[in-house]
């Protein structure tokens, strides 16, 4: 299946929705109809947008365990991008190799931190099925798809951790949680730019390092819009910040706040990944 | 010329213990900075009687006249939290306006011209957000007024590229340190997200002016992100001795939370 048609599809995903859509698109993908079994993925969540709120959340686990997927999930693409031969010495290589270098410590430091209560670490997939090959030197794309799933992985990382920080408050893990979350933000900017100077794209704001609207660089393979979704926010506690001064651009009071992602949003997103 | 400080200013080693004097060298991350020096330092003795005088007059902001000299009193709790992140906010803002009226930005490449543009904007939205989210815990006193700061630029060269992206990636890592340090100082569990939404930036910001600047490896170079892949953490004492050869106005930061 072209891989932008899947993409497409699933950045039309409604995430609220039940389970019952997403069995839907992944049985069109062959053997992806297993990954449906998102929720044996143990976690230890039990969190959604519905009862988020009135839950009185106090346990790390689960926060963390979904850091940790996350993190496991970013360490292995990366280590096998670094064995696969497929980045370009000089730049790519010392980008990828800094950033395997924090996502293996953040395994690390995660893993440690859960001790028996960590999650094991999952089988990746990252050909979502067979339709990328970002691993082999004898696909002409490999490096083009390393980058968007860079970018994907990154961007929903900050996102992510930035979305549990709440249910972190008040233990000794949101400082941790905090800095992991702060230096994903630094390798979200770099991998843009890194995919912006490659594509050579005309320099405006997409190839900076921060998220204009829920835009992304346009360039195939795109990521998919769930990751960038809601990242188009003017108002922040309830000022809209086009209004301050004498008056800014949406695209400029957008870059200026980035946006959470629920638990479940992450995990759909990481979904297509699990093997 | 040294500045007296209470010794917790640079050490998260418990409370304030007034009436210990010690001289402290401030140094930030290392970072080796072009021009005359970061720091200036006064050799006014003042400022322990000053907190003193202010630490526990009261709960609210106040912009004190105290021997002549204007302190902007931070105050307590979450409130403390944001009034410190509308000080760094503010300090960014000044600093990127100085930035544009100089001669490196005017004769930059494209690249770094449009990084500062965006940049300067979103502190500037920055600054100008929490002076509207402060707005309302004025207790309707107009002298708990948000003052626009005093700062000191005066040892950057804003005519020189080196001087500016330096100072630029130094802000911007103290921003980022910063948030880290007070985030889970904040009870507020609104406050908390609103701060996580504006620290990634401040770190896309440091990856940014890092990236085109230094080496390959530098936009999250182990000089801030250390061997447990964990990003700077500052306290709020902390941030303020380090920012303080550039703020001109008093601050007391006494009455924040501290770890």
């Amino acid at each position: 299946m072209n891989i932008i048609k899947f993409l497409d599809q699933f950045s039309n995903i409604d995430l609220n929705n039940t389970s019952s859509t997403r069995r839907e698109m992944f049985s069109q993908l062959g053997s992806y109809g297993k990954k449906a079994a998102l929720a044996a993925i143990p976690f230890g969540l039990a969190v959604s947008k519905s009862n988020a709120a009135s839950m009185a959340y106090s346990n790390h686990v689960g926060p963390l365990n979904l850091a940790l997927t996350l993190e496991y999930l970013e360490a292995d693409f990366y280590n096998q991008a670094l064995a696969s031969n497929v980045l370009p010495s000089g730049r790519a290589q010392d980008v990828y190799e800094q950033i395997a270098k924090h996502e293996n410590a953040h395994v690390a430091l995660l893993a440690g931190a859960l001790g028996d209560a960590a999650v094991t670490e999952p089988e990746f997939d990252f050909t979502l099925g067979g339709t990328f090959a970002p691993f082999d030197t004898a696909n002409p794309e490999a490096y083009d798809q390393l980058l968007t799933l860079a970018q994907a992985f990154e961007d929903t990382g900050v996102r992510a951790y930035k979305g549990q920080a709440g249910f972190l408050q008040g233990t000794p893990f949101l400082a941790t949680a905090l800095r992991i979350h702060s230096v994903e933000a630094r390798h979200a900017a770099e991998v843009r730019r890194l995919r912006s100077a490659y594509f050579d794209m005309e320099l405006d704001d997409d190839g900076l390092g921060w998220i204009t609207l829920s835009k992304q660089l346009t360039v195939d393979p795109m990521v998919p819009a769930a990751v960038y979704a809601g990242e188009e926010l003017t108002v922040q506690a309830g000022i809209d910040l086009t209004s301050l001064g004498s008056g800014y651009s949406a695209e400029s009071a957008s870059q200026s706040f980035d946006e959470p992602i629920t638990a479940e949003e992450a995990v759909a997103i990481a979904t297509p990944f699990f093997a | 010329m040294m500045k007296n400080l209470e010794n917790d200013q640079t050490t998260i080693q418990g409370p304030a213990k007034k009436g210990i004097d010690r001289r402290k060298f401030l140094k930030i991350g290392g970072l080796a900075v072009a021009g005359t020096g970061l720091i200036s330092y006064s050799c006014e003795n003042a400022d322990l009687s000053l907190s003193s005088d202010l630490g526990e007059s009261s709960e609210d902001l106040r912009l004190q006249n105290n021997r002549g000299r204007r302190v902007y009193n931070l105050g307590k709790g979450d409130l403390g939290i944001l009034r410190f992140a509308y000080v760094l906010e503010q300090l960014e803002a000044a600093f990127y306006q100085n930035v544009e009226d100089g001669d490196y930005f005017k004769n930059a490449n494209a690249e770094e011209k449009l990084v500062f543009e965006d940049i300067y904007e979103h502190e500037e939205i920055h600054r100008d957000w929490f002076e509207q989210v402060l707005k309302p815990f004025n207790n309707g006193n107009s002298e708990n007024v948000l003052p626009p700061l005093e700062f000191d630029f005066s040892s950057i060269n804003f005519n020189d590229r080196d001087s500016v992206i330096q100072t630029a990636i130094l802000l911007e890592d103290t921003g980022v340190s910063a948030y880290n340090g007070a985030g889970p100082l904040l009870v507020n569990t609104d406050y908390l997200l609103l701060a996580g939404k504006i620290v990634s930036v401040e770190a896309r910001h440091a990856s940014t002016l890092r990236s085109l600047y230094r080496d390959n490896k530098d936009f999250a170079g182990d000089d801030v992100v250390d061997e447990n892949g964990l990003d700077l953490f500052k306290t709020p004492d902390q941030v303020l001795s380090a920012a303080s050869g550039f703020i001109v106005t008093k601050i007391n930061a006494h009455q924040l939370p501290s770890y």
